[in-house]
């Protein structure tokens, strides 16, 4: 990977991080708020069912995820575990499709 | 005064410590044990110094743990409250021979961060005209006067665990370059110093800041070289 590449993954860790900040900060608010009366499937899915809102703003979500965890947990692989190159980078890079699959499909799932 | 007990590594990677008595003085730093050691009680100990007033940089040595210059460490204030100081040559470095360290990695990476000036006018044109109070000379006087000791770079976490990571000072070398107007050299540079190997492994844990003898910042330079690479980045100019 050249360092044009690897600087746009700082940057890219960085924007993800100040998303995330955000995001986390939102789903906890929300959470606290809808679990006053106690929480079931029912009402978690009568606040996101066909909520565009809500959509749009996880898929954010999901998409921070997948763009921050694989780059932080390149950071660690190559100071701790003396992994790098491309075997590690497409290890990465599969734990990164993963993450934005299982999240949308998550996502996905609650807004039908 | 009791006499200081005084632990020295003796050996390279592999070694151990030998034990030493020097008797204490009222003002004494941990250059001038070392040095009674050498001259009065084993003249085979290895170890480097030069000017003895903290200007080359060349003594620096871990004490009790810590990375310091040692022609400027009072014992008092190494040893603290105990009688007893542990010296051990720099870390990140290999070990020629006891407090020796091989020096050539931590040299090699200012070369590879482009730590040398590169000006574009010739003796027949005038001086720049650099105005001192100037927001880039100030960012430079703030990281100029840097002694090449080492300091930082063994006290670093990230060059322990990343041994191609260029280190505080080749970065902070790197970044008074970039905030000098003269220099003609930055878009190369900042290249040099961008990725995995530069300024961006930095976790800004600010061990350099906190050991560095002379009071500098590399980890503000750091962080502003940062910023330089993310703008050349993003008006495509890395």
């Amino acid at each position: 990977m050249n360092v044009k590449a690897q600087t746009l993954l700082w940057v890219a860790q960085r924007t993800s991080a100040a998303l995330l900040g955000l995001c986390v900060l939102v789903h906890l608010a929300t959470m606290i708020y809808a679990v006053r009366g106690g929480l079931t499937a029912a009402e978690i899915l009568g606040r996101t069912s066909g909520n565009s809102v809500w959509f749009a703003f996880y898929t954010v979500f999901v998409l921070a995820i997948a763009v921050h965890v694989p780059i932080g947990l390149r950071a660690v692989l190559i100071e701790w575990a003396g992994w790098r190159g491309r075997s590690c980078d497409a290890v990465l890079a599969c734990l990164a499709i993963f993450l934005l699959f299982g999240g949308m499909r998550a996502v996905t799932g609650v807004f039908r | 005064m009791k006499p200081l007990k005084v632990r020295v590594w003796r050996g390279a990677a592999q070694g151990s410590f030998q034990s030493f008595d020097v008797p204490r003085h009222a003002s004494q730093t941990v250059l001038d044990v070392v040095t009674h050691i050498q001259r009065t009680l084993d003249p085979t100990l290895a170890y480097r110094f030069a000017c003895r007033v903290g200007m080359c940089g060349s003594c620096a040595m871990t004490v009790n743990g810590v990375a310091r210059w040692t022609c400027r460490t009072h014992i008092d204030k190494a040893v603290k409250n105990k009688n007893e100081i542990a010296l051990e040559p720099l870390r990140n470095l290999p070990v020629i021979r006891d407090l020796v360290t091989d020096m050539r990695e931590f040299f090699d990476k200012w070369a590879r961060a482009k730590g040398n000036f590169q000006g574009s006018l010739t003796r027949r044109d005038d001086f720049s005209n650099i105005k001192p109070q100037s927001k880039a000379r100030v960012q430079v006087d703030a990281a100029i006067e840097c002694i090449g000791c080492a300091v930082c770079y063994s006290s670093c976490d990230v060059v322990a665990q990343n041994p191609d990571y260029l280190g505080p000072a080749a970065l902070n070398r790197a970044w008074t370059l970039q905030r000098d107007e003269r220099d003609v050299a930055g878009a190369l540079r900042l290249r040099a110093v961008a990725g995995d190997a530069g300024c961006h492994s930095c976790h800004t844990h600010m061990s350099c800041t906190e050991h560095c003898p002379k009071q500098l910042s590399p980890t503000a330079g750091i962080a502003g070289l940062k910023r330089e690479v993310s703008w050349a980045l993003l008006k495509n100019a890395l």
